[in-house]
């Protein structure tokens, strides 16, 4: 597949519309779960509405609006944002990942695997937030220390799961441990 | 415990595909809680149609219960699975649809013994001014903590015996053999002496042309496979990959989005709005003028919410918009201090013993307005065409969501039908007279029709309309003898708390003399249900003078709670447990303290012992241990996480969370200035259940109030500090 950078042309449209007003809009490509699409967006439209309501991605949620709750956290280039915080315009060419593809389709990553296994949503709606900002930390440390995860994993979970939370991500870090002790050997 | 004093009335039907469909018609719950009547009144609620089993045994099991994360849906499948003999491999769970057929008003029944009051969480959806209480029959709610207690105990472990029965009958007409040889295991009938078996399947269409057993055999305890098993459940494995489907995620096709801001003041109109800075902007469709918000719908949610933030529409002035938490405050001390107030509980003669007592205790606490903060801010989609209104969204009773959806769509409640979807959270916001947000929704797509339109809410629309837990204060004397321990109590506050033996209100532990009171004041702000309801504020309450009593009898607070309850063997060993999975007795690790409550509420009695420890003059919250009899557990590890979460939703109340007031409105707004537990503020929490045969207790709110004061009595333990007001801060 081409990289995303060959689709960084922009165009806008401007247009007059029925009721008179001016719609202004600019066709961007967006490179979601390694695929591009091409989706008509404002300057200012934060990536959590472009992959909701114009990608039908809805596992990304929205919380807040300001970057405070986490729901709508995504992988860009592997890192988590907040997507309702973003203009999805300063996001072309960058590899965006959702919780629709965080894991190849039909498997489960990780994370997701260790949170059923300790029974972690209630609700569930922050879980997709959760989910993404655990897997991007266990990416870049695979055995956080309390601290670290208490630093890295900010998200709001209003049911109170966070035990839970806990006890997936130290036995995902040990299961990590225990697989590293096995390649030294 | 099997024994029904009525008729139990059941209802079949083929399904399509030669399945049977099986429910019960008829069944009502008596005040006792376990018995079964009929509906030789004329209005008893029905339940129909809860079982669909497949040709190929597939059974599906339709609840007439949201699912918001507590659970109930596996726990009431695994409750019907359980007497049907049924492989859990087959089971799936369908949420009723919102039809009266599904109406599971029985609840209220329950909970209404000669209907003399209504239980808290229920309070705005009935009319106090008639007390029509049986029209309010048609209601298919969730809250309470009621699924498991009463849909379970008396409506689904009975429909799961009866299809068991009559596919018993089924396969021994079909062998030829008496039913009393055959048996049900693993959704097939086996017969001992030929060696014959049949699927569930199988049997499935011939059952249903029987005549259902009016009197069904339950199961004993000593027989269950699956009740009391830490079952998975079936809604997890969807909300962990983002597929499952919430109110908010609806996506029709030409549909439009609408983003809305009410009067900020409670109870003002919208009085006039220049369209025109929203119409200037691109997508936007249409300002769409509510009796007091205004609207924007646009073609993206972006667009319609970016266009409703520029314009400044003004709302009637109202006297309400001079108010502010100081002067509410101000209204609710003259409440307690004037000279109306209502019996809440009384017993003894707890006034005069005050006097010439050896010792009193006195003490006032008070706890601010709450607002629920659902992390799905509230949402609905609404599609009005002539003759039919559709409505999608997240709610505590789609039955009451469908009747306000015809109502304000001026239809028939056969031509409305409401979706409901996954719930992002509720904890009370979603329940029946709080469901403006579908109103709303559905006016504004009047507006728009033929045009579906999605109505978000934006956070801060959700923080400033909301139905808050009301703010109280609670007064409290007590007097002790020259033993230390309590012979009256008495105490005031603002507010219902329920009245009766079973009020919220009342101490659990035996005190002679009670005189217990209630007193009304007026405040504009909308008021709700708050998980937990009336236990949140009492709770805190009577557990924090508890420890106070202890304190001033110069006794430990454990050993003193544990004398009262020399008479209440439940909640003793409830109490006896928290203690020592905590070590009570042994001392906590350098610079930490502990605390101890106790609340029973909802059919359940909870004690947690908190640990905690001050840390630049902030309290931190190390460890809870929770200790806990809801009677019979259906699924444990499900039963601990609704403790685990009602932990953290207490302790949002207990350390962070408040509502204030100025200038008529609510101050705070969105996540920065109201704000709630992470992880790094979650303590560790240990879950244990007593092993109980008594009838299941309610598991979704119990978990909460002891929190908040176990974690004040803690920090009294660790500072000399009573903190009696909520959020907790130190001085």
């Amino acid at each position: 597949m081409d990289g995303p950078t060959n689709m960084r042309a922009v165009h806008c449209v401007i247009c007059d519309v029925a009721e008179g007003a001016i719609e202004v809009s600019m066709r961007i490509a967006l490179n979601v779960n390694g695929q591009l699409h091409e989706v008509d967006v404002d300057q200012d439209t934060p990536l959590l509405w472009v992959l909701r309501e114009s990608l039908g991605l809805t596992g990304t949620k929205f919380g807040c609006g300001i970057a405070m709750c986490g729901a709508c956290t995504v992988h860009v280039n592997g890192a988590p944002v907040r997507s309702c915080s973003v203009p999805a315009t300063a996001l072309q060419g960058q590899a965006i990942t959702t919780i629709e593809g965080l894991a190849a389709a039909g498997s489960r990553h990780p994370v997701q695997q260790a949170w059923i296994e300790h029974q972690v949503p209630q609700c569930g709606y922050c879980q997709s937030g959760m989910i993404m900002a655990v897997s991007a930390l266990l990416a870049k440390t695979a055995q956080p220390s309390d601290e670290q995860i208490d630093a890295e994993i900010t998200n709001i979970c209003r049911c109170g799961t966070y035990e839970r939370i806990r006890q997936a991500i130290h036995s995902l870090a040990a299961r990590a441990g225990s697989a590293a002790g096995a390649q030294h050997e | 415990m099997n024994k029904w004093t009525r008729r139990a009335f059941i209802a079949t039907g083929g399904l399509v595909g030669g399945g049977l469909a099986l429910g019960i018609a008829g069944i009502a719950l008596a005040p006792n809680r376990l018995t079964v009547m009929g509906d030789d009144d004329g209005k008893s609620a029905r339940l129909t149609t809860w079982i669909k089993l497949a040709p190929d045994s597939t059974l599906t099991v339709l609840v007439p219960h949201c699912e918001m994360g507590q659970g109930a849906h596996t726990a009431l499948a695994m409750m019907l699975a359980e007497e049907l003999e049924a492989d859990w491999a087959t089971v799936r769970v369908e949420e009723a649809p919102a039809e009266d057929a599904y109406a599971n008003g029985y609840l209220v029944r329950v909970f209404t013994p000669g209907m003399a009051h209504v239980p808290g969480f229920m309070e705005r959806a009935v009319d106090f001014a008639s007390l029509k209480l049986s029209q309010r029959m048609e209601m298919q709610v969730t809250g309470g903590s009621t699924a498991v207690r009463a849909t379970g105990e008396l409506g689904m472990r009975v429909a799961g015996a009866t299809a068991k029965a009559m596919l018993l009958q089924a396969a021994a007409e079909r062998w030829q053999v008496p039913a009393s040889e055959c048996v049900a295991r693993s959704s097939k009938v086996l017969h001992s002496g030929s060696g014959r078996s049949a699927s569930f399947g199988e049997l499935a269409s011939a059952a249903a042309k029987l005549e259902p057993p009016s009197r069904p055999t339950l199961k004993s305890a000593d027989q269950y496979t699956l009740i009391g098993k830490p079952i998975p459940r079936l809604d997890i494995p969807a909300k962990v990959d983002g597929s499952a489907r919430y109110g908010i995620d609806v996506t029709l096709p030409g549909m439009l989005y609408a983003s809305v801001m009410a009067a900020p003041v409670f109870g003002a109109r919208l009085a006039s709005v220049d369209e025109s800075p929203a119409l200037d902007m691109p997508g936007v469709k249409r300002v769409v003028k509510l009796d007091d918000a205004v609207a924007v719908v646009a073609d993206s949610y972006w667009r319609a919410l970016q266009a409703l933030r520029r314009l400044t529409p003004s709302f009637t002035q109202t006297g309400d918009s001079q108010r502010s938490s100081e002067s509410l405050h101000k209204d609710i001390v003259a409440a307690l201090e004037g000279k109306e107030s209502k019996v809440d509980y009384s017993s003894g003669d707890a006034v005069a013993r005050l006097s010439g007592a050896a010792k009193t205790v006195a003490a006032e606490y008070q706890v601010p307005y709450l607002a629920h903060a659902t992390l799905e801010p509230m949402s609905a989609t609404a599609w009005v065409t002539a003759d039919r209104c559709e409505v999608w969204t997240g709610v505590q009773d789609p039955l009451a969501a469908r009747g306000l959806a015809a109502k304000v769509a001026q239809l028939e409640d056969q031509r409305v039908t409401v979706h409901n979807m996954h719930v992002g959270g509720a904890f009370g916001r979603r329940l029946p007279g709080s469901q403006d947000f579908v109103e709303q929704a559905v006016r504004i797509a009047k507006a728009m029709a033929p045009k579906p339109v999605k109505l978000i809410w934006s956070r801060e629309e959700d923080i400033q309309h909301d139905f808050y837990r009301p703010a109280v204060i609670g007064r409290f004397t007590a007097a002790l003898d020259a033993g230390g321990m309590p012979v009256a109590w008495v105490s005031k506050f603002n507010g219902a708390a329920g009245g009766g033996d079973e009020s919220p209100a009342r101490p659990v532990y035996a005190i002679a003399n009670q005189d217990i009171r209630s007193t009304r004041n007026n405040t504009h702000v909308r008021l709700g249900s708050w998980r937990s309801v009336a236990y949140s504020q009492h709770g805190f309450f009577n557990e924090s003078f508890m420890d106070e009593l202890a304190h001033a009898a110069g006794k430990d607070p454990y050993e003193y709670r544990h004398e009262l309850l020399k008479d209440a063997p439940r909640q003793r060993a409830v109490l006896e447990k928290a203690a020592w999975i905590a070590g009570w007795g042994a001392k906590p690790p350098p610079g930490r303290a502990r605390g101890i409550a106790l609340v029973a509420g909802f059919g359940s009695i909870v004690a947690q012992v908190a640990e905690v420890e001050i840390i630049d003059g902030r309290i931190k919250v190390h460890q809870v241990w929770a200790a806990v009899d809801c009677g019979r557990v259906i699924n444990p590890d499900g039963a601990a996480a609704q403790i685990e979460g009602g932990i953290i939703f207490g302790l949002s109340a207990a350390l962070f969370s408040e509502i204030t007031i100025r200038d008529g409105r609510v101050v705070q707004s969105n996540f920065a200035d109201y704000p709630l537990p992470k992880l790094v503020d979650a303590p560790r929490i240990t879950v244990e259940f007593i092993q109980s045969e008594a009838a299941p207790g309610g598991i979704g709110e119990p978990g909460v109030p002891p929190i908040a004061p176990a974690i004040a009595n803690a920090v009294f333990a660790a500072t000399g500090q009573r903190l009696r007001s909520l959020p907790l801060r130190l001085a």
